[in-house]
């Protein structure tokens, strides 16, 4: 678990060098800054899976059990998310989203308990449940930013402000589509996240769902990107209203997080 | 005499003044014809496009035809006062004019410097002026020279290189809303010039649908057969921009075409999919305030200059050589003008030699009677010995001075001396003799050149004919 930790740290920190890099990116016309950002990236990629690996075969079970963990975890598949995208369209203003992003969650993961709880044995299954909510959360995390940049680049298009970030800023049609692949591909994973985690919740403790608060906020924000998807298929709401959307949903998410985090539940729904 | 210029161009005016002044094609023959009814007015040509309105003249007095002019501007839009527009206007005379109009013609007054329209337009607006008799001899040669100057500096330059104009600001905005213009269709609402030339540029970067609608339905399908394109009736394509991605606007109407609504309504039918407009009519012929509507993104004129703006320093190396090449060029042509000055006085000078010694010689064989062959061939020897040997020095020094920095003097002297502007024995210039010289150029302008400008680009001609529709 040592190693684990000095792992994560040493991730934090080139996590953090490569924001500062990212975003100076952002700033300045040069191309340059973008190779040193998405080198630093990879490593801190290479050195975070290593964190996740050690501490996997410390726990002999999948890593996902404490909040911990999954915020751990959450920030591994977004800069996973964030890299496969680089790899395939070469965008690299993505990263300066992303990586801040990526940074928050860790930081916020190390203000956490970081021992690995004994569970009890009903609860062996509940990584199921944790890994799937939080992979659809990446989803929507990723919808956020490309929201974010949408509503950025639509801005400067309409006050016709030829920037640098302009420049930088993929097609808006790009950041609407990599929207609606974000929230496509999140929303199921959430769903049977939730499915995952009712059947855990019903063998813990012999029923599905017991209203409590956070479970009811998440059946709210499940609810909120099922209209938002539907919304899309069926109305069209794309573009700046997606954008507005995916972000008022992203900052429901977040609540919720907290919510369970500061009532200091279980990792159970 | 002097050469000048009076204009506008996007540098000095906005789009709100410029689409005031500018002349559609239909009326410029018409401006042409007031514009040489002005006194002291030899001469004029008017270049309007949506980014200048110049007027260039050959004027007899220096003050008293910039304030011609301006008054001509100012006559052709009521609304606008001759003071509102003064802090718009530029005024040059001679190499200075003449500077300007090749720095015209070689775009590197353009907004995007290196730009080809430009070219284009002003062979269009050389072209009326001839078709109208409003350019003579001056002019002519003037702008014959700025569109050679222009090919050179396109060929000897890299100027057109990175610079291709605002039909590739166009591009590249499209580029910044749509990821690829492979699955994009094109709307091309009339066949500006410029809007032709920003399709065919889409074409290029993968747009395959193009749908064109013009007032004249005829020139639809030559466009659409030139695209590869459908054409839509023009009062329906309203109702058919919902399935256009980019809408290129170009048409010479004098008002909105398409409104704000419009916009909307099509913004609903495509599901909010963004839509991109672009206006390059002046007068514009998109509702400014769609720029307000959500996923509509509306781009004027002016706002592809302001992104083109930022390119135009890399291109700066390019047209300090492109500079340097028109500077010679405007030395070249400065001698020639002076030189044509002195050829009519050369000719005056003949001309009232000639008369002296007719009128002289009648008188003297009257009074000898007759007279052998002989005998008569001998006298009029002798005068015309007399006035030659008279004239040869004037003359001589007169070709040689003409290049001279005291040219101008010495052909006022010779004038004066020999009192040559008086109305009865010379007549420079008059409306008959303009008229004449226009119909029977001077040997500087040879007949094979007039006739090669006439017959430029048929195809821009009509291209732009349902502008004025």
């Amino acid at each position: 678990m040592g190693a684990s930790v000095m792992l994560f740290m040493t991730t934090m920190g080139l996590y953090l060098v490569g924001t500062v890099f990212f975003l100076a990116y952002l700033l300045h016309r040069s191309e340059a800054l973008s190779k040193v950002s998405l080198a630093v990236t990879g490593i801190g990629f290479v050195s975070h899976t290593a964190a996740l690996a050690t501490r996997m075969m410390a726990a002999g079970n999948v890593p996902l059990t404490s909040f911990y963990e999954a915020m751990s975890f959450f920030s591994w598949a977004l800069v996973l998310v964030f890299l496969g995208v680089e790899v395939r369209h070469r965008i690299h203003v993505l990263g300066s989203f992303i990586l801040p992003l990526a940074l928050l969650s860790l930081l916020s993961a190390a203000a956490l308990p970081k021992e690995v709880p004994t569970l009890e044995p009903v609860l062996r299954t509940v990584w199921v449940h944790v890994t799937l909510s939080m992979l659809g959360t990446v989803g929507f995390a990723v919808a956020f930013v490309a929201g974010i940049m949408y509503l950025i680049q639509d801005r400067l298009l309409k006050s016709k402000r030829f920037n640098v970030l302009y420049t930088k800023l993929p097609p808006l049609d790009f950041l609407d589509k990599l929207n609606q692949q974000a929230i496509v591909t999140g929303f199921p994973l959430l769903t049977l996240g939730i499915i995952a985690g009712a059947i855990s919740a019903e063998f813990a403790r012999g029923s599905y769902l017991n209203w409590n608060p956070e479970q009811t906020w998440a059946l709210v924000t499940w609810l909120f990107y099922f209209v938002v998807l539907m919304g899309r298929l069926t109305v069209g709401w794309r573009a700046k209203r997606a954008a507005y959307l995916t972000i008022i949903g992203f900052a429901g998410v977040v609540l919720t997080f907290i919510g369970v985090v500061l009532k200091g539940h279980g990792p159970v729904t | 005499m002097n050469i000048i210029v009076v204009g506008l161009s996007h540098k000095t005016a906005p789009v709100e003044i410029r689409e005031r002044l500018a002349v559609p094609e239909s009326r410029l023959g018409e401006a042409l014809s007031r514009l040489c009814s002005y006194p002291g007015i030899r001469e004029g040509i008017v270049l309007s496009t949506c980014n200048r309105v110049e007027v260039y003249a050959v004027v007899e007095q220096l003050d008293s035809g910039y304030a011609r002019v301006q008054e001509f501007l100012a006559d052709a839009h009521l609304s606008l006062s001759s003071e509102q527009l003064t802090p718009h206007l530029y005024w040059h005379a001679d190499d200075r004019a003449i500077c300007h109009l090749f720095r015209v013609a070689a775009s590197l007054d353009s907004m995007v410097v290196g730009e080809s329209q430009i070219l284009g337009q002003l062979k269009d607006a050389f072209e009326v002026a001839l078709a109208h008799k409003s350019s003579g001899v001056i002019l002519n040669k003037v702008v014959k020279k700025a569109i050679s100057v222009a090919k050179r500096v396109r060929t000897e330059t890299k100027i057109a290189e990175t610079a291709v104009s605002v039909s590739y600001a166009a591009v590249e905005l499209a580029k910044k809303i749509f990821s690829n213009l492979r699955e994009k269709t094109v709307l091309l609402v009339g066949a500006g010039e410029m809007a032709k030339l920003a399709a065919t540029h889409l074409i290029a970067n993968g747009v395959q649908h193009v749908m064109i609608t013009t007032r004249d339905p005829h020139n639809a399908l030559d466009l659409a057969k030139r695209f590869h394109g459908v054409s839509i009736p023009f009062d329906e394509f309203r109702s058919e921009m919902a399935a256009a991605d980019i809408v290129l606007c170009s048409t010479g109407s004098s008002h909105y075409l398409i409104r704000t609504e419009d916009v909307q309504r099509a913004v609903r039918q495509r599901m909010n999919r963004p839509i991109f407009l672009i206006d390059i009519s002046v007068p514009r012929n998109i509702e400014p305030s769609v720029k307000d509507v959500d996923n509509a993104f509306l781009f004027d004129i002016d706002d592809l200059e302001m992104r083109i703006e930022q390119n135009r320093e890399e291109r700066q190396g390019e047209a300090v050589r492109a500079e340097r090449m028109v500077e010679d060029e405007v030395g070249v042509i400065g001698q020639w003008l002076k030189s044509l000055e002195v050829i009519p006085t050369i000719v005056a000078l003949r001309n009232r030699a000639e008369e002296i010694k007719r009128s002289e010689l009648d008188k003297t064989l009257g009074r000898l009677g007759t007279l052998s062959l002989q005998e008569r061939g001998l006298v009029e020897g002798l005068a015309s010995a007399i006035v030659n040997k008279l004239l040869h020095g004037p003359l001589v020094t007169l070709k040689e001075e003409a290049h001279s920095a005291g040219g101008t003097m010495f052909v006022e002297a010779a004038r004066r001396f020999f009192n040559l502007d008086d109305p009865t024995t010379s007549a420079p210039l008059d409306e008959a003799e303009r008229t004449d010289r226009l119909d029977h150029p001077e040997p500087l302008i040879t007949p094979v050149q007039v006739s090669g400008c006439t017959a430029l680009e048929p195809q821009s001609k009509q291209g732009t004919s349902d502008e004025d529709a």
